[in-house]
């Protein structure tokens, strides 16, 4: 499974694979019950109902993939198929067996009920994307990322017009001088793909630096000297944002032409049924 | 620097897991972790600078740049505050010629502020060079500087102990144990040994049926049933698996493990062996809060003397654990179990997502269970006295007894070990509180609920007020939401691991809108504003801190409507902007007077 195995970016063993555990309760009023299964069968598949709509899916498989496999549209912005779930952006909170969870951490499971597309969960993640817009320095029309930008994707989605919170314009950091690699943090959110995703060395790229309202994403110079120009280019087409930008390259698709541009975040997802 | 940071790595087999050890060496070394000291780790880890400097960024007590030689970190939380630490800052800043927040020209001393430290029965508190100084006034400030300047060893400036253990040769500190009500678990006859030598007998799955009969819920605050999770545990895969014990008591306002580690040392070690040997495990870790480490020699050797009586290393020659100490650093969200195992590994304290369980991949990504300094100690005596004793007290849901920790506005704060159950009402009759001058009671700490006169008449327990340990009682005179919510926002930002976007984010937005209503320029829709964004948080945050992170707020909302009611106007729009303020300051560059034409 190897989930949850990075420690610096070394693999520790892994005895305990993740379909194992069963349940997601954490409340202390409710009571855990798991199945440690002696055998597991991967190939198990599960039915769970979003929204009315009968979905399967492999069992263990996270609920924002399973989802996506039948059809079935969850926001997101710190997570893609196959990597670590970071569980940080909240985008994918679904109400999960009457729960409040996020979608990219939590197992599919035989007999789920998952309400997705319901007002009360498009108002928390419209609520999630303008605290973002808010939090950070976000000038789409200068950015290079426009079109191409899933929180602005998901700011059209949902048709912020201005956030009902105030703009804090914090002074944000950029690096400059970290390679072919130019980092703005006005535009991060903290999503941690690159963390999870950019290594050198088997070294980490990124990390995080600080905590609360001060964390802010970190670029370890000496190793984005080394990144080649395919990792440069992965790094800035796995930031959700405007975040990580290669340099000397840019607007080579115009503005405008861009993939949200075309068609609304998700529609490509929601098309599969 | 290079000799010596190359020493350090390798006390610690150049192992990256022990991250925190290795920072806290150098930085006691050096007074700080520099950017260069950094660099320097990370090659000789061989992982990347940039991790190193993610787990030295993350801990409050890891710097950047000097501390100070001697380093004083006064506590300022909301208890701190409401005893007079306001006074003794001045007066450490008066003696020092420094602000807080300043080291002074010559390196000597460093003012820095820190989140609750544990001494809330004796505040004010600070921590100078990690010895504890208790119950200041600006008079012992003045000595105490006097001391550092005349450049005395901290440890010679402490000359009355507390009591108890508190006077061991080996902790010599004047901390007071401040034990008000012993109870019939914890406070109580304790002959060390006697629970293990049971156990070895009784075999793993009966001990975890005792602990299951006992009908025991973690102490830490969740109340997760004890048996339960040692169940899981034993049944989970995998040869190796780990004891945690979670000594990290961050919550303002608990002082109650504290307490135990200095009176119940051996009786909290012999718990986790019965975990051990209950689980399966053979290693066992106490992650224990930086502020507690003038605790450190002393606990040392109750494990040593353990271990040379058979209790630990190979016990009683039947099963083989081991316990060894982990330090944090000062971080709050290191008391969430998953945030703890991440520290234990190195990390930032940034809790996991769950699933999966600490019982399924915790430690190393072993099985492990992470239970609460006073379960630990509470399971020694389930297993000396029988599940069915600690079941027959207390109330249907939470057996047993509770430590509680009574601090705030009333006659005799301190530790108070009391059957679950207990009403508010006579809980401020034992602590010595006047209820009639009492507006609230804060439980559970800043994560918990602030709780109204009208209902003094609820029960301290589990399926009514649960509680970590953390009861804040609040006089009449104090200020709620200045002297309380707003101090405990503003602790919530700080301790917030980041991670969760509405946690970082939507926490300080809160905690703004909150100072506009106390500067007088709220509206009515401010409160609605706050209930509602408190609401949204709670529902998409991953760890208890992030869901419970707006309570400073949302409980005093729902509890004390009229306080805000009060400072609101009844507008559908008021600025706060001030525009003449605004501009002043590039007025007095220029030498204008603000010429504002509304």
């Amino acid at each position: 499974m190897g989930l949850f195995n990075n420690l610096f970016g070394k693999k520790l063993p892994v005895e305990t694979p993740l379909d194992k555990v069963q349940d997601t309760v954490s409340s202390a009023k409710e009571v855990i019950k798991t199945d440690i299964q002696k055998e597991v069968n991967m190939s198990n598949k599960v039915k769970f109902i979003i929204d009315g709509k009968e979905c399967t899916a492999e069992k263990g498989m996270m609920l924002v993939d399973a989802a996506a496999e039948n059809g079935v549209y969850i926001p997101v912005l710190c997570h893609m198929k196959g990597m670590i779930p970071a569980g940080s952006c909240r985008v994918c909170t679904c109400k999960i067996n009457g729960r409040n969870m996020a979608g990219c951490t939590t197992p599919v499971d035989e007999g789920m009920k998952i309400e997705n597309d319901t007002p009360e969960l498009t108002e928390l993640r419209k609520t999630i994307v303008e605290v973002l817009f808010v939090e950070g320095n976000h000038f789409c029309p200068a950015c290079e990322k426009s079109g191409n930008c899933e929180l602005q994707a998901l700011g059209y989605k949902y048709q912020m017009m201005v956030p009902r919170f105030p703009y804090s314009f914090p002074p944000k950091a950029v690096e400059a001088g970290a390679g072919k690699i130019y980092l703005d943090r006005n535009r991060c959110i903290m999503c941690k793909k690159c963390i999870r995703t950019v290594h050198v060395d088997g070294k980490n790229v990124f990390a995080f630096r600080g905590r609360g309202a001060h964390l802010e994403i970190n670029i370890d110079k000496t190793l984005a000297a080394k990144l080649t120009d395919k990792q440069a280019q992965e790094a800035m087409d796995v930031c959700p944002v405007g975040s990580i930008l290669r340099k000397e390259k840019g607007f080579d698709e115009p503005i405008g032409t861009r993939k949200y541009d075309k068609h609304q975040i998700g529609s490509e997802i929601e098309k599969v049924s | 620097m290079e000799a010596t940071l190359q020493k350090i790595v390798e006390k610690y087999g150049k192992d990256s897991a022990r991250l925190m050890d290795i920072l806290y060496d150098v930085q006691t070394e050096f007074n700080c972790v520099s950017d260069e000291a950094v660099e320097k780790i990370a090659a000789l880890l061989n992982i990347s600078g940039v991790d190193v400097e993610q787990t030295r960024s993350f801990y409050h007590f890891f710097t950047k740049k000097p501390a100070g030689k001697y380093a004083v970190y006064l506590n300022n939380s909301a208890v701190a505050e409401m005893m007079g630490a306001g006074e003794i800052a001045k007066a450490f800043e008066t003696a020092a010629g420094v602000k807080f927040g300043q080291v002074t020209a010559d390196g000597k001393i460093g003012l820095h502020y820190t989140a609750d430290i544990g001494m809330n029965d004796q505040e004010p508190a600070a921590l100078i060079n990690g010895q504890v100084f208790t119950s200041l006034t600006p008079a012992k400030v003045n000595e105490i500087i006097a001391g550092i300047k005349e450049g005395k060893c901290v440890k010679d400036m402490i000359t009355t102990y507390g009591d108890g253990v508190n006077a061991n040769p080996l902790v010599k500190s004047m901390v007071k144990n401040n034990i008000m009500n012993n109870g019939p678990v914890l406070f109580t006859d304790y002959q060390v040994g006697a629970a293990l030598k049971k156990v070895v007998e009784m075999g793993p799955k009966a001990v975890v049926q005792e602990v299951k009969t006992s009908g025991i819920r973690g102490r830490g605050g969740a109340g997760f049933p004890t048996g339960m999770k040692w169940d899981f545990c034993s049944q989970a895969a995998g040869a190796k698996k780990y004891v945690v014990c979670n000594a990290d008591e961050g919550e303002p306002g608990t002082f109650k493990d504290r307490v135990l580690l200095t009176e119940k040392a051996k009786m909290m070690f012999e718990g986790m062996a019965i975990g051990g040997f209950a689980v399966g495990a053979d290693e066992g870790v106490l992650y224990l809060r930086g502020e507690y480490r003038y605790l450190q020699a002393y606990l040392e050797n109750c494990l040593k003397e353990m271990r040379d009586a058979k209790l630990l290393g190979n016990v009683l020659d039947k099963f083989k654990f081991d316990i060894r100490i982990q330090f944090g650093a000062g971080a709050y969200v290191c008391g969430e179990e998953t945030g703890l195992i991440e520290s234990i590994e190195g990390k930032r304290g940034e809790p996991r997502n769950k699933p999966p369980f600490p019982v399924q991949v915790g430690l190393y990504n072993k099985p492990t269970i992470v239970n609460n300094v006073e379960t630990f100690c509470a399971v020694s005596k389930i297993i000396e006295k029988g599940g069915e004793w600690y079941k027959g007290m207390g109330t249907a849901e939470s057996s047993g007894t509770k430590v509680i920790s009574i601090s705030g506005d009333c006659a005799k704060p301190g530790v108070y070990e009391v059957v679950w159950g207990m009403t508010l009402t006579e809980m401020l009759a034992l602590c010595g509180a006047d209820a009639a001058k009492t507006q609230a009671i804060q439980v559970a700490g800043p994560s918990g609920v602030c709780v109204p006169p009208s209902q003094f008449g609820r029960k301290i327990a589990l399926e009514d007020l649960p509680t970590g340990g953390s009861m804040i009682v609040v006089g009449n005179q104090r200020n709620l939401l200045k002297d309380l919510s707003l101090n405990f926002m503003d602790f919530m930002l700080d301790e917030s691991c980041g991670s969760c976007v509405p946690c970082r984010a939507l926490n300080h937005i809160m905690k703004e809108k909150l100072e506009k209503i106390l500067n007088g320029n709220g509206i009515k829709k401010d409160i609605a504003d706050l209930e509602e964004w408190s609401n949204s948080l709670s529902k998409t945050t991953r760890c208890g801190l992030g869901q419970t992170s707006g309570n400073p707020i949302s409980t005093t909302i729902k509890n004390f409507r009229n306080k805000y009611e009060e400072l609101v106007k009844d507008v559908d729009y008021h600025s706060d902007f001030d525009l003449a303020a605004s501009v002043q300051t590039s007025c007095n560059y220029v030498g204008r007077k603000p010429n504002i034409h509304h």
